[in-house]
């Protein structure tokens, strides 16, 4: 890409310490970022999918300097800011702003919209004068399709959708360049739901943001998003272009996490990669490569040496990486390197 | 004769401020060894329906009517003896929350012991044996150490296997199952769906699948009946419904979930919405529940209710408009 990516992450890291024993000192650590690298270009929709406990929504917070990080570089816009201090920082938080899962929490009950809305248009010193406020709420309120009468409300007076929007106005108050969607749309009814991926894809399109998609819905993320990185354990497994990604997966987690999700198609026959057991704990992470205790196709090397993202040539389109050691076999030793998505996903 | 015959069941909760009418005249059946699913968005009644079948709603404030007929038996007339009887013996149910729905301070053993040695009159060596043998079943490995575990030492894919062999340990006929797999990440609900598949060959109860996801539905289910408000708006075998929906609500939930894969095919880019809310239950709606809602909606709809209509051989709708099989396709 010959343009500078709106947000780099370098080799990000956040450990939570759990304190223990008879003086309280850090007896382990939760490894719940380990060490991970990504950029959103401006406009561009990323989505981080993975399962509970692999980190996603760690990631999140750390970008949003919710809390301090261990370890890495976040650059917004060319300026560093992983390691600013929170005066200088503060400016800086208006170009990222956060759709959080469950709109019934996140909003102040004792708030009404108006306020809610309101707050980051002074915070940031966007607005100077009443009139010009009032017309930045209205303009709020008509891009998440709400009826301008109701900014006078209260959020128990809306329904789960209707605070989401709301969430997203909210979100988008700040007019930021980059919108971290953390679960937003996991916690709403079927019919609900694709009222708010459409919304989102509109806003999109009309405001030329990007987007931190962080989702555990495989089918949402394929219908919305340009680039999809795959967690698990605290690290990237795979990222890759929407359509090379499901097309033509090419780690084994990012396989089987694809063929588990149930389709709304009767009787299709799919090739099936059940997984055995569980995610291991990120408290101790298995040695080697993280995904090898329940991987179908792990061999030796992968319980001593941890494989590294790289390059992998894919007909699909360009960008596509992953870390698994079956991409230095030969084709035909490799049970991944068919175009096996298409059966998996059992589309024509 | 159907295992479960559920006649015209009315559940309605007394409230401050009205009477919710949570379940509205829902009628549908079961048969031995069939898996049937109930699908519908939250709110719709179909959890209310599924706790009416085992009476375990409080009453008051609730207020169950209709007839549930269970191997002919009428569960609304039987007293408390003989529903307990029959809770976690011939009908059992696993719940939502593997979390929540054990108790924290027993050991699984017991606790798949428990239904054992009340209905079977195990002693306490048999029941743990047998325990084992459930754990076995249900895919636990080091079932022996295991089934002196605690509920926090497992994991809540292990937790939910638990609940399956609680639920499964008597042998019941019917196998109730209230959102079984949506607490849990999707490699897991994939091991949890094969397990329920696998043992419902094994051991041959029938299964009553209460669901949002649809990828669930086509998965598992052979029947399907859509709730919507509290009322049922369609039922179909599982292919018919999800490749010929006769209501307007069915094909809008259809249509508003995307399928993985999309990219690959290049269909739509926009998902099918379904306008405005789910209307209040505590309003008596005269006419078509989803009328609001329906894009093809008519005076006729606003004013006079549907009736459920069989459109196709088993498949019926309440709708005036679903065309009925051999009139030309929409």
């Amino acid at each position: 890409m010959s343009t500078a990516p709106l947000l780099q992450v370098n080799d990000l890291k956040k450990h939570f310490p759990i304190h223990g024993g008879f003086f309280g000192g850090v007896t382990a650590k939760v490894y719940a970022v380990d060490g991970i690298s990504f950029d959103i270009a401006k406009g561009e929709t990323l989505s981080l999918v993975g399962e509970s406990g692999c980190g996603k929504s760690t990631v999140g917070k750390a970008l949003l300097r919710l809390f301090p990080l261990t370890d890495g570089q976040v650059i917004l816009g060319g300026t560093r800011i992983d390691d600013m201090p929170s005066s200088t920082l503060r400016p800086m938080r208006r170009r990222m702003q956060v759709v959080f899962q469950d709109p019934f929490s996140s909003l102040n009950p004792r708030m009404r919209v108006r306020d809610i809305l309101a707050e980051p248009i002074r915070n940031f010193g966007l607005s100077n004068s009443s009139a010009d406020l009032e017309a930045r709420l209205v303009a709020l309120m008509d891009k998440v399709r709400l009826p301008k009468d109701a900014i006078n409300r209260w959020p128990h007076e809306f329904s789960g959708g209707q605070r989401q929007r709301i969430g997203i106005a909210r979100a988008l108050a700040g007019e930021p360049d980059l919108i971290i969607c953390d679960e937003a749309v996991s916690a709403l009814d079927v019919s609900v739901k694709a009222q708010i991926v459409n919304l989102l894809q509109d806003l999109q399109k009309e405001l030329g943001l990007a987007m931190l998609f962080i989702s555990h819905d495989l089918a949402i993320v394929e219908h919305m998003t340009h680039r999809v990185a795959v967690m698990y354990l605290g690290k990237i497994v795979e990222v890759a272009p929407r359509r090379s990604l499901f097309g033509a997966p090419k780690h084994p987690y990012t396989e089987a996490l694809l063929s588990a999700v149930p389709q709304p198609t009767p009787g299709i026959q799919r090739q099936r990669v059940i997984l055995k057991g569980d995610v291991p704990s990120p408290i101790n992470p298995p040695k080697g490569c993280r995904f090898h205790t329940r991987c179908p196709y792990a061999f030796d090397r992968c319980r001593v040496e941890e494989p590294v993202l790289r390059p992998i040539a894919d007909a699909m389109g360009e960008g596509h990486v992953s870390a698994c050691h079956l991409h230095d076999r030969s084709a035909a030793e490799n049970p991944l390197s068919g175009a096996k998505g298409a059966a998996l996903l059992a589309v024509g | 004769m159907a295992l479960l015959e559920v006649d015209a069941l009315q559940t309605h909760f007394r409230t401050p401020d009205g009477i919710n009418r949570a379940v509205d005249g829902v009628s549908f059946h079961v048969n031995a060894g069939e898996t049937l699913a109930i699908v519908g968005e939250s709110g719709c009644g179909k959890s209310v329906t599924a706790m009416s079948i085992l009476r375990l709603i409080p009453e008051p404030p609730g207020k169950i009517a209709g007839a549930i007929r269970f191997n002919g038996k009428n569960l609304l007339e039987a007293t408390d003896k003989e529903m307990r009887a029959i809770r976690g013996n011939e009908i059992s149910m696993i719940f939502q929350e593997p979390m929540t729905s054990l108790n924290p301070v027993l050991t699984v053993g017991r606790q798949i012991g428990e239904t054992l040695r009340l209905h079977q009159g195990l002693s306490a060596q048999a029941a743990e044996d047998r325990a084992v043998e459930m754990l076995n079943l249900v895919g636990i490995p080091e079932a022996k150490r295991r089934v002196r575990e605690y509920p926090h030492q497992l994991s809540g894919g292990m937790r939910q296997r638990v609940m399956i062999a609680i639920a499964l340990a008597c042998n019941p006929k019917l196998l109730i199952a209230d959102e079984p797999t949506t607490a849990l990440d999707v490699t897991i609900q994939a091991q949890i769906l094969d397990l329920m598949r696998d043992l419902k060959h094994r051991v041959g109860a029938a299964i009553v699948l209460i669901t949002h996801d649809l990828g669930v539905v086509a998965e598992v289910a052979e029947r399907v009946v859509v709730m919507y408000a509290g009322k049922k708006v369609e039922e179909a075998p599982v292919h018919a419904l999800f490749n010929r929906p006769r209501h307007p609500y069915t094909q809008g939930l259809l249509g508003s979930v995307p399928k993985l894969g999309s990219s690959l095919t290049g269909e739509a880019t926009r998902l099918a919405e379904i306008p405005g809310l789910v209307p209040s239950l505590k309003q008596k709606i005269p006419g078509c529940v989803f009328a609001s809602r329906c894009p093809h909606a008519t005076d006729l709809c606003t004013a006079i209710a549907p009736a459920l209509e069989e459109k196709a051989p088993g498949h019926v709708a309440a709708c005036h408009y679903a065309l009925r099989e051999g009139a030309l396709a929409a």
